[in-house]
């Protein structure tokens, strides 16, 4: 059965990845084991079934537009590698 | 070759809860930096995200406003990228179940009533707020996860000027359904552009252009009125316009390239496994449609045909929607309801603003300024003592009628005190006399003008001048 080649450089760029040569060929071919197993599973007959993300068929799980307190800054902060004037320092932005 | 500009708008707004979409932090515009944020809006590992039920009553409110169909069933998808101001590195969205599709939007436009299509209007979350600096950019995470809706038109807008009035009319229905406060200055309402151009006439459309970064409706107008222009010029030059991202610089007043098709965003989305789908029940439904208002253009339309009111002052009492309900609890019993009108949008607002009172805190019932509207038609008392007796209504709350009565307002119809009033001011005014007799009708003017005084503003005036003209012209 024929699988469709996965770009490797391309999925790994999408997940902001750097991969070395060796990672690169040792990650795809496990990815493409992946896909193998994908197509297996397509052979499933699912005909009437609809596709879901949950197991339960539960729905309008919502909340109160009620305001609770969250983190003090200070705790917001407490992981992050750079901080000043209360905000999360990251390399400079420029698209 | 002529050509036509075909644009669609995506309109993002930041609606009016208390808290944030998938958490309890408060969305609340002006706080110190990362002070309304949690684990949630955070994106940090193990949270569950619980969706705010008043979001999605105002984004189904919404699509009823916007005459939209609701379906049955909308989810949440995950539309994955990488950017700092995105804790999570997915933005929740709707993509393929949105909670409102297929809609539109009537609004005045080149003396008419335009219509635009609405595609959908979806429920998503806001992101975190940059700042930049010399060397770095830091991160601002009180907005990130505010409820955001996104109103998606079809491409069936013309011209910059279609475009803001669309936009103006979406703006002021949401505020009506106090969907969201739209406030410009707070970044409430973001809006990006695609636009493409055709020869005119033809049906097809062009390689379709986004611009970004316009943070106002001039900013939408002055970028559409830049980039039309630019793209009608590639294509007459014998240039091929390909599918690409532009961005808006205000500063300069230009777009610029950000990227094109080729290294567009892939975002992967897919449907978010910590949300269930939504599904409103009938119950539910109802009631969410109980809170549909009637829009600014049908107030406006319904106020010009019942009140038989001007465009205008039907839209004073659309903007100010206050007055306007107050009119209409006075003007049930107004035999003239365009004299009521100018007495509420000129005299009564004029008072209110002078004053620094509302509209609850006045002294006199809707019914005490429709009498005395009704005073000054009947020719009981003139224009200019209606003032005064407003002053006093407005100031004391007495009744009309009862100011007239007491302070001996009434206007003098009776003529033998005319004709004295009359026979005063021509003796002693002998030049204007002449001067109206020699053909200068202002001269009259000035005659009524002394019998006015004479009389102490009481004599009325349309019987003055019949009466001077008599004695003058004999």
């Amino acid at each position: 059965m024929s699988v469709e080649h996965i770009d490797v450089k391309y999925v790994a760029h999408l997940a902001r990845l750097s991969l070395t040569a060796d990672e690169e060929s040792r990650f795809g071919n496990q990815l493409q084991d992946i896909l193998q197993y994908i197509e297996k599973l397509k052979q499933v007959d699912v005909t009437g079934v609809e596709p879901t993300a949950h197991a339960f068929p539960l729905v309008n799980v919502t909340r109160k537009d009620e305001v609770r307190p969250g983190l003090t800054n200070d705790e917001a902060l407490r992981n992050a590698p750079s901080k000043a004037n209360g905000l999360f320092m990251v390399p400079k932005i420029v698209e | 070759m002529e050509y036509e500009a075909v644009i669609g708008l995506e309109t993002h707004v930041q609606l009016k809860t208390k808290s944030k979409m998938w958490c309890g932090c408060a969305n609340e515009f002006g706080a110190s930096p990362n002070t309304n944020v949690c684990p949630v809006c955070l994106g940090l590992p193990g949270v569950l995200p619980v969706a705010n039920e008043e979001a999605l009553r105002l984004t189904t409110l919404t699509g009823l406003l916007l005459n939209c169909t609701i379906p049955r069933r909308a989810k949440f998808d995950r539309k994955n990228y990488f950017y700092p101001d995105m804790p999570k590195n997915y933005q929740l969205t709707q993509y393929d179940q949105p909670s409102t599709s297929t809609g539109w939007v009537d609004f005045e436009h080149q003396g008419g009533i335009s219509r635009v299509r609405i595609t959908r209007a979806h429920l998503e979350e806001d992101v975190g707020k940059n700042s930049h600096f010399d060397r770095n950019s830091g991160v601002d995470f009180n907005r990130a996860g505010v409820p955001l809706m996104e109103i998606v038109s079809e491409p069936d807008i013309d011209g910059p000027d279609m475009a803001c009035a669309y936009l103006n009319a979406l703006k002021d229905i949401l505020v009506y359904g106090g969907v969201s406060d739209c406030d410009m200055e707070k970044g409430m309402v973001r809006c990006d552009v695609n636009v493409s151009v055709r020869p005119k006439g033809t049906r097809g459309l062009g390689a379709k252009i986004e611009i970004k970064n316009m943070n106002s409706f001039s900013g939408v107008r002055k970028a559409l009125e830049y980039e039309i222009p630019r793209q009608i010029a590639v294509v007459q030059a014998g240039g091929k316009l390909i599918q690409s991202t532009r961005r808006w610089e205000d500063t300069t007043g230009i777009t610029e390239e950000m990227r094109t098709k080729e290294d567009a965003h892939d975002y992967r989305y897919f449907a978010e496994p910590d949300l269930m789908p939504f599904e409103p029940t009938e119950a539910w439904l109802a009631e969410v449609s109980r809170c549909v208002v009637e829009i600014p253009l049908a107030r406006k339309q319904r106020f010009m045909r019942d009140y038989q009111l001007p465009a205008p002052d039907a839209q004073a009492f659309v903007w100010d929607r206050p007055l306007g309900d107050y009119y209409e609890a006075a003007v049930a019993s107004a035999k003239n309801p365009k004299a009521l009108a100018n007495w509420v949008i000129n005299n009564l607002r004029a008072k209110l603003t002078e004053s620094g009172s509302a509209l609850d805190q006045l002294k006199f019932p809707p019914a005490a300024l429709v009498e005395l509207v009704d005073l000054v038609d009947s020719g009981k008392i003139s224009g200019r003592i209606a003032q005064d007796v407003f002053a006093e209504m407005f100031s004391t709350g007495s009744n009309p009628g009862r100011i007239v009565e007491i302070k001996g307002l009434a206007q003098v119809s009776d003529s033998g005190a005319i004709e004295t009033f009359c026979d005063q001011a021509i003796a002693a005014n002998p030049g204007p006399v002449a001067d109206f007799l020699a053909g200068k009708e202002a001269a009259l003017n000035f005659l009524k003008g002394q019998v006015m005084k004479l009389s102490k503003g009481k004599a009325n005036p349309a019987l003055v001048g019949e009466v001077l003209t008599r004695k003058i012209k004999g």
